[in-house]
C-alpha cells in the first residue's frame, strides 16, 4: 500500500470527534443515528418506568396515596389528582411504545445492523435518516410538555388512555384544555418519524444489498425490519387520519366521532386498532429478529428452516392487520364479526408456534453457551410462550367477556411487550453491544441484572392474570380490599425490577470505565453474519468494497 | 377456582344470615386467582370454557418449558461439544404446523357455541335499561315504570354498614331470580362497560348506540360489577349493586319504587303508564 492510498484511507475513516456537536446534530451516518436511537430509548424507558413506578406504588395498597391531593410524589408536578393518575397510565403506555420500543428497536439496532448486515455502506437516504431521529425528540417534547400543560379543566395532562378513545379524548367535559393536542401533534411528529424511517429501510433492503445477499440469504434480522417498516407504512397513515379527525373534531366542529352529530365512536376505535394491532407486531417482530440471530450464534449452529422463519414473520404482518376488532369484543359488534374476528385471530398462533419451535431446533442438537445475550433470549422464548398462550385465551370472545378491559389483559401484554420486547431489546444490546462500543460488559453484572430483571418482572405481572380473572378492571386508581394482595406482591416485583435497572445502569458505566476490548467478533465461529467481519466499533463508513456473500456464508 | 368459590360461598353464608339460605356473594375475594363463581348459565360456560382452556395453555407453556430445560441440559457447550449443523425436517415442521391447527379447531369448536349463547338474546321476560353517566349509573325498566339511580357508597358508610367499598352502592339495583332478563346498554356522555363478573357480562356503554345483552340469574344472592371502559377522573368509582331476590320481593321493590305492580308476565298487554320511553327500543341495528 503506498503512502498516498493509506493517507487517504485515513482521512476517509476519519471519525469525527465525540464532542464536536456537528458530528450528532448534522449526522448523517447511520450508526451515530442508531446510537442516538439508542440513546434517546434509554432515556424515553427511564422516564416511563418512572410513571410505571408512580402506578405500581400508587396501586401497592387500596386507597389513594401517591396521587392524593398535595402527594409530594406527584404534587410537584402537578399530577396529585385521580385525574394524574390517568395522566400517568397514558404516559406510560405511549412513551414505553412510541419513544422506548420502536426506537431501540426500529431506530436503533435497525439503524445500525440492516447496513451492517446486508454489506451496505449507510442507509438509501442518510440525510432522511437524520430527520427520521430528530423528529422524535420533537415528538417527545411535545409529549412531555402536555403532561404539564391544562388538560382536564386546570388539571394538567391528557387521561385517556394511550388508545385515546373518543369520545373522552374529544370531549370539552373531560379534556378541554390543550394537552390531548400537543399529544395529536405530539403523535403525528412521531408517526411521520417513522414512517420516513420505514421508507428508508425498505429502499436499503431493496436496493442496497451486497453482490449476493438475495432476499433469501438475508439475515433473519433484516427480514424481521423488512415486515416491520411494511406494517409501518401502511398502519400509520391510518393512525395518522385517526388523529387528524380527533383533531378536527375538537377544533373545528367536525363530528367524525361524535353520536350526537352523526358520528360514531366505535369507528374511532376500528380506525385506532387498525393501526393499533399491526403495532403490537411492529414492536415484537424486530424482537424475534434479534432472537434468532442470538439463539443461532450460540447454539453455534445454523437457523432451524430459515425460510419457514422469514415467511412466518411475513404471515404474522398479513394476519396482524385482519384482527383489529379483537380489541373490541365488547362494543356490540354482532356475532358474525365476533366470530369471524375469533377465528382470524386464534391463526396468528400458528406462524407464532412455527418461531417457537423453530428456535428451539436450531437450539436442538446445538453447543449451547449461556452468554448474557443468549439468558434474555431463552428468557424471551419462554416468557413470549407464556405471553402467547394467555392471547390465545383473550382470542375468543366468550371468555373475552369476563376478562376485556380487566387486568388479565394487562398481565398478557406485559408479558409479550415488556417481557418479550423488552428482553429481546436487552438480548440484542447485549449481543451487539461489544461491537458497537467496542468494549466487552462486565459478565457478572449483566448476569446479576438478567436474573434480577427476570424475577422482578414475573413477580409484578404473574400475579396480574389473578387480578384479571377476579375481574379487576384495568385503570384503577384504587380497588377494593379483596385485590390488595395480589396488588401488593405486584408492586413489590416492581421494586425488585427497579434494582434490576439500576444494575443495568451500573453495567454500563462500569464498561465504559474499565473498556475491555472487544475484539472484531467475541462470539465465536457461531457468529457469521457481516458485523462481525467488521472491527469493534466499526469503520466510520463501511463496505467501501462491497463484500461479496456466497451460498453458504450467509444467516 | 376451588379456594375462591369456597371462599365466596362462605363469604356468602355469613352474609346470608338474615335468612336467605343460598344466597351467593358475587365478588372478589381475597387472595382470588380465578374467575368469579358463577350466577348465570352463560358465567358457568365461561368458567367451564376457561378450564379447558387453561389446561391447554398450561400444557403448552410446560411442554415448550420442558424442551428448552431438555436443549439446556443436552446440547450445552460441556455436553454437547461439536454442534450438529442440520436446519431441516421436514417431518417435525409439518407436525408442529398441524398440531396447532388441530389444537386451534378444537377450541374454536368450544369458542362458538358460547358467543352464540351470549349474543342470541333468548325471549325475554323483563328489560332492563342501564344507562352509564359520568361517573354513576341509572337503571331503568321501561316496563314497570321504574327509574332510579345508583351512586358509590361512600367509605364511611360502607365500612359502617360491613359493605365492600367500591363496590356498593347507595342504590343496589333488584333484579328476579330464574328470569331472563334483556339489558339495553347505552351512554350519556363518554363510553363506559357495564359489567358484572358474576353473570358473565360485560357490554360498553356507547353514546348513540343501544347495546344489548342477558343475563338469567339462578341464585339469589348480591352481585358488584365495575365499569370496565376507562372514562375519565372517576373511573374506579362507578361500580355496579345488584341483588338477586325472589319475584315476590322483586314485585313488592317495584311497588315501593312507585313502579307498576304488574310483573310483565301476568299483565303483559298492559301499557306501563310511567314508562319514559316506548317499551323496548330497536337494538343495535349490526344484531
Amino acid at each position: 500500500m503506498t503512502a498516498e492510498t493509506a493517507h487517504a484511507h485515513d482521512a476517509h475513516d476519519h471519525r469525527p470527534s465525540l464532542y464536536d456537536w456537528k458530528r450528532w446534530v448534522y449526522s448523517t451516518n447511520h450508526k451515530d443515528i442508531g446510537t442516538m436511537y439508542l440513546i434517546f430509548a434509554i432515556i424515553a424507558g427511564l422516564i416511563g418506568g418512572a410513571l410505571s413506578g408512580l402506578i405500581r406504588w400508587e396501586l401497592a395498597e387500596p386507597g389513594v396515596q401517591v396521587f392524593a391531593e398535595g402527594s409530594a410524589m406527584t404534587a410537584w408536578l402537578n399530577l396529585d389528582s385521580n385525574h394524574g393518575y390517568n395522566v400517568a397510565v397514558t404516559m406510560h403506555g405511549l412513551v414505553m411504545i412510541f419513544f422506548m420500543v420502536m426506537p431501540a428497536m426500529i431506530g436503533g439496532f435497525g439503524n445500525w445492523f440492516v447496513p451492517l448486515m446486508i454489506g451496505a455502506p449507510d442507509m438509501a437516504f442518510p440525510r432522511m435518516n437524520n430527520i427520521s431521529f430528530w423528529l422524535l425528540p420533537a415528538s417527545f417534547t411535545l409529549a412531555l410538555l402536555s403532561m404539564v400543560v391544562p388538560g382536564n379543566g386546570d388539571f394538567p395532562g391528557f387521561g385517556g388512555g394511550w388508545t385515546l378513545y373518543a369520545p373522552l379524548s374529544t370531549s370539552p367535559a373531560h379534556h378541554s384544555g390543550p394537552s390531548m393536542d400537543l399529544l395529536i401533534l405530539s403523535l403525528h411528529i412521531a408517526g411521520a418519524s417513522s414512517i420516513l424511517g420505514a421508507i428508508n429501510f425498505i429502499t436499503t433492503i431493496f436496493n442496497m444489498r451486497a453482490p449476493g445477499m438475495t432476499l433469501h440469504r438475508m439475515p433473519l434480522f433484516v427480514w424481521s425490519i423488512l415486515v416491520t417498516v411494511w406494517l409501518l407504512v401502511l398502519s400509520l397513515p391510518v393512525l395518522a387520519g385517526a388523529l387528524t379527525m380527533l383533531l378536527t373534531d375538537r377544533n373545528f366542529g367536525t363530528q367524525f366521532f361524535e353520536a350526537a352529530g352523526g358520528g360514531d365512536p366505535v369507528m374511532y376505535q376500528h380506525l385506532f386498532w387498525f393501526f393499533g394491532h399491526p403495532e403490537v407486531y411492529i414492536l415484537i417482530l424486530p424482537g424475534f429478529g434479534m432472537v434468532s440471530q442470538i439463539v443461532s450464534t450460540f447454539s453455534r449452529k445454523p437457523i432451524f428452516g430459515y425460510l419457514g422463519m422469514a415467511y412466518a414473520m411475513v404471515a404474522i404482518g398479513f394476519i396482524g392487520f385482519i384482527v383489529w376488532a379483537h380489541h373490541m369484543y365488547t362494543v356490540g359488534m354482532g356475532l358474525d364479526l365476533e366470530a369471524y374476528f375469533i377465528a382470524a385471530t386464534m391463526v396468528i398462533a400458528v406462524p407464532t408456534g412455527i418461531k417457537i419451535f423453530s428456535w428451539i431446533a436450531t437450539m436442538w442438537g446445538g453447543s449451547i453457551s449461556f452468554t448474557v445475550p443468549m439468558l434474555w433470549a431463552i428468557g424471551f422464548i419462554f416468557l413470549f410462550t407464556v405471553g402467547g398462550v394467555t392471547g390465545v385465551v383473550l382470542a375468543n370472545s366468550g371468555v373475552d367477556t369476563a376478562l376485556h378491559d380487566t387486568y388479565y389483559v394487562v398481565a398478557h401484554f406485559h408479558y409479550v411487550l415488556s417481557l418479550g420486547a423488552v428482553f429481546a431489546i436487552f438480548a440484542g444490546f447485549f449481543y451487539w453491544i461489544p461491537k458497537m462500543s467496542g468494549y466487552r460488559y462486565n459478565g457478572f453484572l449483566a448476569g446479576l441484572q438478567f436474573w434480577i430483571m427476570f424475577i422482578g418482572v414475573n413477580i409484578i405481572f404473574f400475579p396480574q392474570h389473578f387480578l384479571g380473572l377476579q375481574g379487576m378492571p384495568r385503570r384503577y386508581i384504587d380497588y377494593p380490599e379483596a385485590f390488595s394482595y395480589w396488588n401488593q406482591v405486584s408492586s413489590w416485583g416492581y421494586v425488585i425490577t427497579a434494582v434490576g435497572v439500576l444494575v443495568f445502569l451500573v453495567t454500563l458505566v462500569e464498561m465504559f470505565i474499565v473498556k475491555r476490548r472487544a475484539g472484531d467478533n467475541p462470539w465465536g465461529e457461531g457468529a457469521t453474519t457481516l458485523e462481525w467481519t467488521l472491527s469493534s466499533p466499526p469503520p466510520f463508513h463501511q463496505f467501501n468494497e462491497l463484500p461479496v456473500i456466497k451460498p453458504d456464508t450467509h444467516h | 377456582m376451588k379456594r375462591g368459590a369456597l371462599f365466596a360461598a362462605v363469604l356468602g353464608g355469613v352474609f346470608s344470615a338474615a335468612g336467605a339460605a343460598f344466597a351467593m356473594v358475587g365478588a372478589p375475594t381475597p387472595r382470588g386467582y380465578a374467575l368469579q363463581e358463577p350466577a348465570t348459565a352463560v358465567m358457568r360456560d365461561i368458567v367451564d370454557f376457561h378450564t379447558l382452556l387453561l389446561w391447554i395453555i398450561v400444557a403448552i407453556s410446560v411442554f415448550v418449558l420442558a424442551l428448552l430445560l431438555w436443549v439446556i441440559v443436552r446440547y450445552n457447550r460441556r455436553a454437547n461439544p461439536t454442534p450438529k449443523k442440520f436446519t431441516h425436517n421436514m417431518l417435525v415442521e409439518v407436525i408442529w404446523t398441524i398440531v396447532p391447527v388441530l389444537i386451534l379447531v378444537g377450541i374454536a369448536w368450544k369458542s362458538f357455541p358460547l358467543i352464540y349463547l351470549q349474543e342470541r338474546i333468548p325471549e325475554a321476560e323483563l328489560t332492563l335499561k342501564v344507562t352509564g353517566n359520568s361517573w354513576r349509573w341509572d337503571f331503568e325498566y321501561p316496563d314497570l315504570g321504574v327509574m332510579m339511580t345508583a351512586n358509590l357508597l361512600d367509605e364511611a358508610t360502607a365500612d359502617a354498614e360491613g359493605r365492600p367499598y367500591l363496590l356498593a352502592t347507595d342504590a343496589p339495583l333488584l333484579v328476579p331470580v330464574d328470569t331472563t332478563v334483556r339489558v339495553l346498554v347505552t351512554s350519556n356522555d363518554v363510553i363506559h362497560s357495564f359489567a358484572v363478573p358474576a353473570f358473565g357480562i360485560k357490554e360498553d356503554a356507547i353514546q348513540g348506540r343501544v347495546n344489548e345483552t342477558w343475563f338469567n340469574v339462578e341464585r339469589e344472592g348480591v352481585f358488584y360489577g365495575q365499569c370496565s371502559e376507562l372514562c375519565g377522573v372517576n373511573h374506579a368509582y362507578m361500580p355496579v349493586e345488584i341483588h338477586a331476590v325472589t319475584r315476590a320481593e322483586f314485585d313488592a321493590w317495584v311497588v315501593a319504587q312507585g313502579g307498576s305492580i304488574a310483573s310483565a308476565e301476568t299483565e303483559a298487554p298492559a301499557p306501563p303508564p310511567a314508562a319514559v320511553e316506548p317499551a323496548t327500543p330497536a337494538a343495535t341495528p349490526t344484531r
